[in-house]
């Protein structure tokens, strides 16, 4: 199973400057498995030591928002794009 | 750094990543002062995208603020991925990405400069407004890495010869009326 990533600017420097990516996994947390296996570093950047998604980082399959649909737990299919993208926000 | 040694750097972004200077449109700025007034006093937020790799400011985007806050935003994650798929599709980047305050000076927070550092964006411009005097509104522009600020000028072009609805301060103490 084969799963296209697109990878924002600031994450390219763990994919040699590739803004896509393709990982293989069955959910989530199994493709950022596999994508840390060859971009090391990767998935500590999107994925706490706990095992959640750090809070100011979206992540999307297809359009949707993967915090509404499971979160690591949600399943992928073949052919499915992935979108990971930083939470833009701030505050005074 | 010479330019040049920068760029060898950084070949994708001409672009350097400690102070800088913004050079923007001014109907740009006028947009982003525009946006913040009319959200006030909620924050507002928003991006300007450029052609990938120029750095150049061309195009507006307001976005809305989920946060729907005086005091926080937050990119609605629906609009910032369908605003995301366009730029992709564009061979677009955000060139600045800048939100309002509305009772403080624009100036980041250090949320907005933690937040930034965590998973930003790097290589835009990080624009405030401020909203706090209800007749002019203040805009300046930063460079946020490592939960470092560095301010850097902004450079407005196309300005007409009078500007009253906004005004450039790179510091509090010392207003600079770039467009007068």
């Amino acid at each position: 199973m084969s799963v296209q990533v697109r990878i924002p600017t600031i994450l390219r420097t763990h994919t040699g400057g590739q803004k896509l990516v393709t990982g293989e996994g069955d959910s989530l947390a199994k493709l950022f498995d596999s994508l840390d296996a060859q971009h090391a570093g990767l998935k500590g950047r999107v994925v706490t030591d706990e095992g959640t998604l750090h809070r100011f980082v979206n992540v999307y399959i297809n359009d949707e928002d993967v915090r509404f649909i499971g979160g690591l737990d949600a399943a992928l299919a073949d052919g499915d794009q992935v979108t990971i993208l930083p939470a833009v926000a701030g505050g005074m | 750094m010479s330019h040049a040694l920068s760029e060898a750097f950084w070949p994708h972004r001409a672009a350097c990543t400690l102070a800088c200077v913004l050079r923007i449109a001014h109907e740009l700025v006028e947009a982003m002062v525009a946006h913040a007034r009319a959200d006030h006093p909620d924050e507002a937020c928003g991006l300007i995208a450029g052609p990938e790799g120029t750095g150049e400011p061309k195009r507006h985007i307001p976005m809305i603020n989920a946060a729907r806050s005086t005091t926080f935003y937050e990119f609605d994650s629906e609009e910032w991925k369908q605003v995301y798929d366009q730029m992709w599709d564009n061979d677009e980047e955000v060139v600045v990405a800048y939100h309002s305050h509305t009772h403080t000076e624009a100036y980041p927070s250090r949320s907005d400069a933690g937040i930034a550092s965590q998973l930003g964006l790097p290589g835009a411009h990080y624009v405030l407004v401020t909203t706090k005097d209800p007749d002019v509104a203040e805009v300046r522009a930063f460079r946020i890495a490592d939960e470092v600020i560095t301010e850097e000028p902004i450079e407005v072009t196309g300005a007409p010869e009078a500007v009253q609805s906004y005004k450039f301060a790179h510091t509090p103490d010392s207003t600079v009326y770039d467009c007068s």
